[in-house]
């Protein structure tokens, strides 16, 4: 057992493939300077694309559109299901439909502005430039977007910018968009360009000369181990929020996919960047097994406040408008319950410790639509809410129209992930990461409704687009399945479930999900310090010794085995888990959605560090349980100067 | 229903006895198990109370019970089961939105799979469904590669159509309505698709075409007939219409005879 708190300073890294010159011109001049493969040559390549969400779904239509023989993987039982399906509010685009003065670039701005200007500029003006794309894209596929009488598309306000650029459908926007990828991808099946696999996990990533090549895979159903060989290799797995046990992901949601490629030499970008959503309900006991947002469009019209008293067990209806503390309004007059995500997450913990929240535990505080039922009128109210109402009132049991929702912030999305180049290409050449699980355009903090837009634009328009490129110039020979490279990782694969199987121990796989959740969320959750971190460095090596020797994982490998696919997913959470806290640690600045307390003002505002932090930080493995290099990608703001964030 | 008091955690938890399919594999046949469970607290989803006796399998060296889930928020359509004879159970909503408030203290819940012949039993309460993904692969989109798309704006689509393609593209895809059938039809499933996709124009050129490939895979997979039953709609959990079927045989005919002349 071995405990890390130290790294060693590696290389810097650059990113290579951005072109210089004016930001708005970069994108077309590398698309104009990628390689192309001649059409009838892209049948010869294969492609391997991991998940089927957004960014993957939308990577494998677009991919055997081109040509390409596309063979892709998820681990449920359809392409349908991923978790991109469960994002409510909407997708931001440019389209200056309101004529409220959005453009490209005010999308850009406010996206390198509310990442605390911990993102890469010319990246995310790509992301801009792609966003008007999208909807057209999206539009022509049949997505069911809300509409006005008119016929032409609606728009709404989100997350604290200024215009209206949020293109919604319902609360249901994440669903509509998915189904229209996961149509395209149907097609694409039917027409024999794309080779599905369903309830198939990747378990490992074969690299061979230093290239990506293939991956090795787990029927879920029948326990088979297949090798898949191919001349890149695409992951779309999402983010590892599931790490903190509870969170808003889909249950299965996991890491191994972009774990086993970091430990293959993947570098690890900004790992301790989570986002931890302000509006979601609290959990209600010890059985908890996910956490379920409510659309930050709440903060519209509901009212966050607590009771001035502490430990206040009054109803909320007998608590007189003096005696409550509207803490959002009182400390941000100009934004009041609109501040960024991050800064609402913490203002609730800090009401919370400080005895002041409602609800089992403590742990929530409340968002009151009284005023705006008195407004609007309770129609109204239900018009714009009702089906968020609905959801709240099947969860808890208590009616939002008659007594404040509560509400707890929750582990929702993961800013950190596999580093990527411009190209979205990794450390592993052939091997790409898009959507949630590359480290993203998002910087420290992710804006509302631009997951859906970064998942879409990097599956449908940037990846196709540089993808062509790596497999134009590279020269691809065949693998041999019995290539050294492809036994050893097979071997791996089946000696690590093997062992599982093996301990037959005392403790289910869950109880170590939970224990490790709880570490992190304590002490890597929305205030990190470095005690706390020092705590969980020194915990997290233990926890992990004692997974290898207690876990108890009933059955057999040959089968649909659900206890075996946690343990393994929970295996790589104990090793992902450390890196975060280091990289916490190492970061001694608050920026965005990673706050320090030794890095706060007198008023307990978060203060970055550009001086010392003004960069990305890529993590290089080195050894379960051994100390890792660390790789710095300067970031240079030539066009968004970095300002002190203030919503006050 | 069997409310908990209003705006606090109930402290009273349920004691329950489960008799819960179990089926080792496709192959084997299956029975019904019993199982007691106590702690049971009303605020626990039916997915969490299930997950409290698989810790219970698990510790006591025996199989956990496997079923499919996964957002459990009620998207995802990857939960289903049938409880006491109805799928997703007493409420009209997904299985992972059904809370044990529903349930009384000595209540003994049967738990069995989706029933139907097009969904065979992989294991336990997990079916293979993959006969609703060949029902769409088989025509259940528009053809627009990407990068071909014209301004969104170019066609203005009437808000009544768009809310109406809205209300059928909110089919997650649960299967339900098969399990709900007596005879295992996937009529509203089928139509929910065919019904968004065909009323929009974008979805116009292709839309005779789309209807008679569906219904065909739709035949194919080992799907019954619709008689009208209603039960589908009556298990959605997202309340997807009767009066789609209706609307979709109407888009059949329609199609057929302008395919016949």
């Amino acid at each position: 057992m071995t405990t890390y708190t130290s790294y060693t300073v590696g290389d810097p890294i650059a990113d290579t493939k951005a072109p210089d010159g004016p930001i708005a011109e970069r994108w077309s001049r590398r698309r104009f300077e990628a390689k192309l493969v001649n059409p009838s040559n892209r049948r010869k390549h294969t492609v391997i694309v991991v998940g089927t969400g957004l960014a993957g779904g939308s990577a494998g239509a677009t991919l055997a559109e081109q040509g390409y023989r596309v063979v892709q993987f998820c681990y449920q039982d359809s392409p349908r299901r991923a978790h991109s399906i469960a994002a409510q509010g909407g997708i931001n685009a440019a389209k200056n439909y309101r004529n409220d003065g959005d453009s490209v670039h005010r999308l850009f701005y406010d996206t390198v502005k509310g990442g605390d200007f911990r993102a890469r500029e010319s990246n995310v003006h790509r992301l801009a430039e792609a966003s008007v794309e999208i909807i057209d894209q999206c539009v022509a596929q049949g997505v069911p977007f809300a509409r006005e009488y008119g016929g032409l598309l609606d728009t709404r306000s989100f997350g604290g910018v200024q215009v209206s650029r949020t293109f919604y459908a319902r609360g249901q926007t994440g669903q509509q968009l998915l189904l229209g990828a996961y149509q395209a991808l149907s097609r694409q099946i039917e027409a024999g360009n794309v080779e599905m696999h369903a309830r198939t996990e990747m378990l490992d990533l074969i690299v061979v000369d230093g290239r990506a090549r293939g991956i090795v895979a787990r029927d879920l159903v029948t326990g088979q181990i297949s090798v898949h060989l191919a001349d890149a290799v695409v992951l779309a797995s999402g983010g590892y929020g599931n790490v903190f046990y509870l969170s808003t992901n889909a249950k299965n949601s996991n890491a191994s996919a972009i774990w086993r490629a970091h430990r293959r030499g993947a570098y690890f970008g900004n790992p301790c960047f989570t986002q931890i959503h302000p509006t979601c309900i609290p959990r209600s006991g010890d059985h908890q097994s996910k956490l379920t947002l409510m659309s930050e469009s709440l903060r519209n019209d509901g009212r966050i406040w607590v009771p001035k008293a502490k430990a206040d067990t009054r109803s909320p209806d007998q608590i007189p408008e003096a005696e409550r503390d509207y803490y959002l309004e009182r400390i941000y007059p100009s934004f009041g319950n609109l501040v960024p995500r991050d800064i609402a997450s913490r203002a609730a913990k800090v009401v919370c410790d400080d005895g002041h929240g409602v609800g089992p535990g403590g742990q929530g505080v409340y968002l009151d639509f009284g005023d705006a039922i008195a407004r609007m009128g309770r129609d109204k109210v239900a018009e714009k809410y009702g089906n968020l109402f609905e959801m709240y009132e099947r969860i808890t049991a208590e009616d939002p129209y008659s007594r404040p929702m509560r509400i707890y912030p929750a582990v929702h999305y993961t800013m950190g992930g596999l580093w990527v180049d411009y190209d979205l290409s990794t450390t592993v050449p052939g091997l790409f990461a898009i959507g949630e699980a590359n480290f993203s355009d998002h910087g420290a903090n992710r804006l509302g409704a631009s997951a859906l837009m970064q998942g879409l634009a990097d599956g449908y328009f940037v990846l196709p687009a540089t993808l062509n490129d790596y497999l134009a110039r590279a020269s691809h020979d065949a693998v041999e399945p019995d290539h050294p490279a492809v036994a050893e990782a097979v071997a791996d694969v089946e000696d690590r479930l093997n062992l599982l199987l093996a301990i037959d121990g005392d403790r289910t796989p869950d109880s170590f999900h939970r224990e490790l959740g709880e570490l992190l969320w304590d002490e890597c959750g929305m205030a990190r310090s470095e005690a706390g971190l020092h705590k969980a460095l020194d915990r997290i090596p233990e926890l992990r010794e004692e997974f290898w020797r207690r876990v108890k994982v009933p059955g057999t490998g040959a089968e649909l085995n659900q206890s075996l696919e946690k343990a393994n997913r929970i295996s790589d959470y104990l090793e992902l888990a450390e890196l975060m806290c280091l990289d916490a640690l190492h970061r001694s600045e608050s920026c965005g959605g990673h706050f320090r307390v030794e890095s706060q003002a007198a008023d307990g505002e978060a203060v970055r560090d550009d001086k010392d932090f003004s960069y990305v930080a890529a993590w290089e493995f080195t050894g379960s349980g051994s100390a890792p290099v660390l790789h710095k990608e300067a970031l240079d703001f030539e066009y968004v100067h970095p300002t002190q964030r203030s919503y006050a | 229903m069997t409310a908990a008091t209003h705006g606090t955690t109930s402290t009273s938890t349920m004691k329950l006895t489960l008799r819960i399919w179990r089926q080792h594999s496709p192959e084997d046949g299956g029975s019904m198990v019993t199982y007691q469970i106590e702690g049971v607290s009303p605020d626990m989803s039916f997915l969490e109370m299930l997950d409290v006796l698989n810790e219970d399998l698990i510790l006591r060296g025996e199989e956990p019970v496997a079923f499919d889930h996964d957002c459990r928020e009620g998207i995802c359509g990857a939960c289903g089961m049938v409880i006491n004879g109805r799928a997703h159970g007493p409420e009209r909503t997904t299985t992972c939105q059904l809370h044990m408030r529903q349930f009384s203290d000595g209540d003994t819940i049967d738990i069995e799979p989706w029933r139907a012949a097009a969904f065979p039993v992989v294991k336990d309460l997990v079916v293979d469904r993959s006969a609703l993904d060949r029902v769409i692969q088989a025509g259940g989109y528009i053809t627009a590669p990407t990068g071909s798309a014209p301004e969104a704006h170019a066609t203005a689509v009437p808000k009544e159509a768009a809310d109406f393609a809205f209300e059928h593209a909110e089919c997650i895809g649960c299967g339900a309505c098969v399990a709900a059938c007596p005879n295992g039809s996937a009529m509203l499933f089928t139509s929910a698709k065919v019904n968004h996709l065909n009323v929009l124009p974008q979805g116009a050129p292709e839309r005779e075409g789309r209807v008679l490939d569906m219904v065909a895979a739709m035949d194919e997979e080992g799907f019954g007939g619709c008689t009208n039953s209603g039960e589908c709609t009556i298990a959605c959990p997202k309340g997807i219409p009767l009066q789609s079927i209706a609307d979709m045989n109407r888009e059949f005919f329609r199609a057929a005879t302008k395919r016949r002349r």
